[in-house]
């Protein structure tokens, strides 16, 4: 898929495939073409190249058939800030054949005392879950949420993250983008990383972020790190950084018994007793970073 | 949220699974008309321009000797037909901009386009909540009219003419309401559309009669969509006037016009 605005390219030759049932999640550093992506999706934009499927179907020329099928979560507004949260929630129901009944859809999102309180009041949070709620009220077999969690406290955050859990144990596909690793790395099957759009890393979370292949711990600032890579088996790399916080990596492997070992008895020559000592595999995050880089972005 | 609030998955399983469908369209334009005529009644600023002002004029200018009317027409007589007239523009085109270039840039309609809601059915809902509300205007200015001792001069086929100079006027009104609302900033739209309510206010017939303008001025202005308007229902309700052809060839001209543009150049988002 290709998506031009003018002389900027937002999306430039995608191709990903997000599989019925599964939660994918789109990552991506702000630019690298995430929303215009899913707005595409949506049927809100043609791409000027490319050939866009959802749930078989193409999202312009269909979509008539296909806005029944797909709930849609905007990145932000949408209702107007003058109706109440439960207004808004009935009217969307109305549009539905089988609609879940606002009131309990409501309280599922906690917004049950919130009722009556006019969209402009809700704090952000809020507005986020009967964003969210609005979505899934037609029952749905497909959700765009975009960003679906940005502004919400942690209880919000984690009431979501079970709420999406439930929608994909009842087979319904998601597809959300989200700057959160953590909330990636638990809800999704199937992770997409882009960036200056185009896919620059696809697959399980398990698989983006390898196996253990990570030692950490916290000693002194200052030490040898060329003494201590010196003493290790080949293959591995050795980092101090911040000070005082020292990470070596195995390329291509997992953390070997022999590999602790030799990290500790370089310690005990040196009298250093590492603390926090932790063999892990990278988080979503460390990709994500190694794979989109470091600047940031304009 | 309170952990009380909270929802445990173990509430929910079973209770997603996929059952999507889109209601028959009558049901979601009722549902999308209902929404528009509460969020009205809920916008003290639209009722005012709506209803209060168009009460005002018809009260202040029949009881107080402020203008002279042209036509030979008793105060009354003349100012309800140009006050009806009003009352249309101020819900067709005024209200209509306002609230549309508002829905516009809080994503509101880009967020109905992901509904089952078609913008003909959108465009159908809004069209009916605009034609409730004038009815609710005609008959309040009616009963305050005939109350200051308005008795309409008209020919039985005032029984079709006011209802199609009505609709011609709504659908130009309209469609240049939502030219307005699609094309321009949310505020410049708020501007434009008070800017002309004040200007057809002062030049549509609606209190000062097109009588006192100059001789060269008065053609044109006839032409404009609230003076064919208020021409043409004074004409059937004060002057007996069978068919006012000029004013509804006028506005149909306006409401092909309109919508025509509207059509062509309104943005969603």
């Amino acid at each position: 898929m290709v998506k031009r605005y003018g002389n900027l390219t937002a999306v430039d030759g995608l191709t990903l495939t997000a599989r019925r049932g599964e939660v994918t999640a789109i990552l991506g550093p702000n630019g690298a073409g995430k929303t215009t992506t899913i707005e595409v999706c949506e049927g809100y934009r043609n791409a000027d190249a490319g050939i866009v499927r959802v749930l078989g179907l193409d999202p312009a020329a269909d979509a008539a058939a296909l806005r029944p099928r797909v709930g849609v979560m905007l990145q932000s507004g949408g209702i107007p800030p003058g109706v109440p949260a439960a207004e808004y929630l009935t009217l969307l129901s109305r549009f539905h054949e089988k609609p879940h009944d606002p009131a309990w859809l409501l309280d599922i999102v906690g917004l049950t005392g919130s009722a009556r309180t006019p969209y402009k009041r809700l704090s952000g949070g809020q507005q986020q879950r009967l964003s969210l709620a609005a979505a899934i009220i037609g029952r749905p077999e497909l959700v765009f949420l975009d960003e679906p969690t940005a502004g919400m406290d942690p209880q919000a955050r984690h009431a979501t993250w079970d709420l999406i859990t439930a929608l994909r144990a009842d087979g319904v596909s998601v597809i959300l983008t989200t700057h959160f690793m953590e909330e990636a790395e638990r809800l999704s099957d199937h992770v997409v990383i882009i960036d200056a759009g185009q896919v620059v890393a696809d697959g399980s979370p398990v698989k983006l972020t390898g196996s253990a292949g990570q030692l950490r711990f916290r000693a002194e600032p200052g030490l040898d790190t060329d003494s201590l890579l010196s003493a290790l088996p080949a293959g591995s790399a050795a980092k101090e950084s911040p000070a005082g916080h020292y990470l070596i990596e195995v390329h291509e492997g997992n953390v070997e018994p022999a590999l602790l070992a030799a990290v500790t008895a370089w310690c005990a020559e040196r009298g250093v007793l590492p603390s926090s000592l932790r063999i892990e595999s990278r988080t979503l995050e460390d990709v994500f970073l190694e794979l989109t880089g470091k600047e940031l972005r304009a | 949220m309170t952990a009380a609030e909270t929802a445990a998955p173990a509430e929910v399983a079973g209770r997603f699974a996929p059952a999507p469908g889109a209601a028959p369209m009558r049901r979601m334009v009722a549902a999308q008309a209902v929404l528009e005529g509460k969020t009205l009644l809920r916008n003290g600023e639209q009722l005012t321009l709506m209803l209060v002002i168009p009460l005002l004029l018809l009260i202040a200018f029949s009881l107080e000797p402020l203008v002279s009317f042209g036509g030979g027409y008793t105060r009354i007589d003349f100012l309800t037909p140009g006050v009806i007239a009003l009352a249309v523009m101020s819900t067709a085109f005024t209200s209509q901009a306002i609230g549309t270039g508002f829905e516009r840039r809080y994503g509101v309609l880009k967020r109905l386009g992901a509904t089952p809601l078609s913008r003909t059915g959108l465009i159908a809902a809004k069209t009916s909540t605009v034609i409730v509300v004038e009815l609710a205007q005609a008959a309040i200015i009616v009963v305050v009219a005939l109350f200051l001792g308005w008795s309409p001069h008209a020919s039985p086929a005032a029984i079709v003419t006011v209802p199609l100079l009505v609709l011609l006027g709504t659908a130009a009104f309209s469609g240049f309401a939502l030219l307005l609302a699609g094309t321009l900033r949310a505020e410049a739209t708020l501007a434009a559309a008070n800017l002309i309510y004040v200007v057809m206010l002062g030049v549509g017939g609606v209190v000062f009669s097109l009588t006192k303008f100059p001789a060269d001025a008065r053609p044109l202005l006839e032409l404009l969509p609230t003076g064919a308007l208020s021409t043409g229902l004074r004409d059937v309700l004060a002057g007996g006037a069978v068919f006012p052809a000029k004013d509804v060839v006028t506005l149909a001209v306006w409401a092909i016009a309109g919508i025509a543009l509207a059509a062509r150049f309104f943005r969603w988002e």
